[in-house]
């Protein structure tokens, strides 16, 4: 396919002003940063959140945004169709579209990762075989895919979890297989196997470690991907079941009453949006910092 | 002459292989949705009855043969009959498909005409407002999800200003969202790989060299530069409008624009799976198809693509 031609993109990094070298450690703690704010909001959303996140309050149906509340905790992003605080909801939303983005990652990460170690240190048969699975996952708009398998299985946690993982291995296994190649002919892998040293001693021990950075770059691009995807799937009623709060899902709630109350779709859709920029510049920001030959990847 | 047809030999068969395993995963996960005799039947249906149908459909046969007759149908165009239109699942699909195909295809010119510009002038004016602005636009739009850029654009642009309708397929006002929403994502890479594949062919000897020699700026910029970073921006365009018939299904969801994307949304709440497939299957042979033209274009236009 198309994709295997690698096209030539310049490595900008290198030509970058030593300003902007300089920024980017800052910029790459600033992103890492706002994802653990994130996170510490996500796991301390009970006690952060105003409101319980499920309770319905007809009384208080569309309420605008507004800096107090004649019952309670202000509704500072106001409330939905059925009454629900709109700002416990997102901060509840959060955990669902950071569990399913890690645990998705990590999933992805190390099926991906296996499989790239595999093509490229051994070669032949299995090399051909996976990448010509690689191909054809990438000849194919996955998006489609993931609707019907979990149309058919039914949406729940852990088919999500699966199915977004299973989407980005091909992103670990085809860069780590191409460094593998370069890795394998250098002298510390003879060196090793004259000493004695299995194979698996080898790329574990030592072609791992050489390959780690290139793993975090890419988890940190496919997390903002895999977050997105959630949202998309839940946006579109096949992903996290209501009354469980996510964002895709009120993104889709709230869609109905745009015209009178856009805070309920507007809200969390910027919190997404937000988080997908952040995460993917800092993944940008790690490859330049860590690994600029990944550019062009 | 040789070389080149051992390279699209190769090329086809690599692309017959992505359309026999994809026709495989389609197999396969319909197999996984279980028995679907009784969504065709009435509930109280004696099983008599049941089993009459299931042997009709062939699905008392065993699997091996089941998945043989599976790929001789898909060779002729059959994903069986919908259950929700009972009529062939193709003829269905192929009524919804001119609305996609409007649909994709604006976006996609939309995206060409204004992203390959806008990257070009960012290139040349590295550094100033308009780079920053452009770029810095860009990459929103590259993050963004898909279906929240749709609705921020219905909120500002139809609810708000009363400037476009807000969903429906009608005259050029009803294309005009939902085309933007689908090409924001191949805009932004657009735009973006423009500007790094001009800049690093400005930075070339022979750019110096036709500058040394005193040509004007415009023609070292359109026909030094502009052409010798061609190739990669024709790869990624090509790759965009593959990726651009999937998040369609996105799109016309949010927009109500009655393409195939849609189409099979519903067919999944109607549980109708012969659309699914057929979508599903033909959304993936348009995505082969256009990655295939492109591998020759790109061996035919760079002789460095091609095997030796």
């Amino acid at each position: 396919m198309a994709s295997s031609i690698p096209a030539p993109v310049p490595a900008e990094a290198a030509r970058a002003g030593p300003a902007r070298r300089r920024r980017g450690p800052w910029l790459a703690a600033a992103g890492g940063a706002f994802v653990a704010a994130l996170v510490l909001a996500a796991v301390a959303a009970p006690w952060l959140a105003p409101r319980d996140p499920i309770r319905q309050s007809l009384r208080a149906r569309l309420a605008a945004p507004a800096l107090a509340a004649p019952d309670g905790p202000a509704r500072l992003l106001g409330t939905d169709h059925l009454g629900r605080d709109v700002l416990s909801r997102m901060l509840y939303g959060a955990r669902v579209s950071l569990v399913v983005g890690f645990a998705a990652v990590l999933l992805g990460g190390v099926v991906g990762a296996a499989l790239g170690l595999l093509a490229g240190f051994r070669g032949g048969f299995a090399d051909t075989v996976i990448m010509t699975l690689a191909d054809a996952q990438l000849a194919f708009p996955f998006i489609l895919l993931a609707i019907g398998i979990i149309a058919v299985l039914g949406p729940s946690f852990p088919t999500l979890i699966v199915v977004i993982g299973l989407s980005g291995w091909v992103g670990y296994a085809r860069v780590l297989r191409a460094q593998v190649l370069v890795l394998r002919s250098r002298e510390f892998v003879d060196a090793i196997y004259a000493l004695g040293g299995s194979a698996a001693r080898i790329v574990l021990r030592h072609i791992l470690p050489n390959v780690t950075s290139s793993i975090v770059v890419i988890a940190t691009l496919e997390l903002a991907r895999a977050i997105v995807l959630e949202a998309t799937l839940s946006f579109l009623g096949l992903g996290v079941q209501p009354p469980t709060p996510s964002w895709g899902g009120m993104i889709h709630e709230g869609r109905e009453y745009l015209d009178s109350a856009w805070w309920i779709s507007t809200c969390p859709g910027l919190a997404l949006m937000l988080t997908s920029l952040v995460v993917s510049r800092t993944g940008d920001w790690l490859r330049d910092l860590l690994d600029p030959t990944l550019r062009g990847e | 002459m040789r070389a080149l047809f051992v390279f699209v030999g190769r090329r086809l068969a690599r692309a017959l292989v992505t359309v026999w395993l994809v026709s495989t995963v389609v197999f396969v996960v319909m197999r996984l949705s279980g028995d679907p005799v009784p969504l065709l039947l009435p509930p109280d249906a004696p099983r008599s009855e049941i089993f009459r149908v299931r042997a009709e459909l062939g699905l008392d046969r065993p699997l091996p043969v089941q998945y043989g007759v599976f790929l001789a149908n898909v060779a002729r165009g059959d994903f069986g009959r919908s259950i929700h239109f009972r009529e062939p699942a193709m003829r269905v699909v192929w009524g919804y498909l001119p609305a996609t195909l409007e649909l994709g295809l604006t976006a996609f010119g939309l995206a060409v005409l204004v992203a390959v510009p806008v990257g070009l002038l960012s290139a040349v004016r590295r550094n100033s407002l308009v780079d920053h602005a452009t770029m810095g636009l860009a990459l929103v739009g590259q993050s963004a999800p898909t279906f929240f850029l749709g609705i921020l654009f219905i909120l500002l642009f139809s609810l708000k200003a009363g400037l476009l309708p807000t969903s429906g397929r009608g005259g050029a006002a009803h294309l005009v969202l939902p085309a933007l929403t689908l090409g924001a994502f191949a805009m932004a890479s657009v735009a973006r790989l423009t500007r790094s594949a001009v800049l690093e062919v400005l930075g070339a000897d022979f750019v110096r060299t036709a500058r040394a020699k005193g040509l004007a700026e415009r023609v070292v910029v359109v026909k030094h530069t502009l052409k010798n970073a061609a190739l990669p921006i024709v790869t990624i365009t090509g790759l965009q409008l593959g990726t651009l018939l999937g998040g369609a299904v996105v799109t016309e969801t949010v927009f109500a624009w009655p393409g195939i994307g849609r189409l099979a949304i519903q067919s999944i709440y109607n549980r109708d799976y012969p659309i699914v497939q057929c979508v599903v299957f033909l959304s993936a042979l348009v995505f082969i198809v256009v990655n295939f033209c492109l591998d020759l274009v790109y061996g035919l236009v760079d002789p460095r693509a091609r095997p030796r």
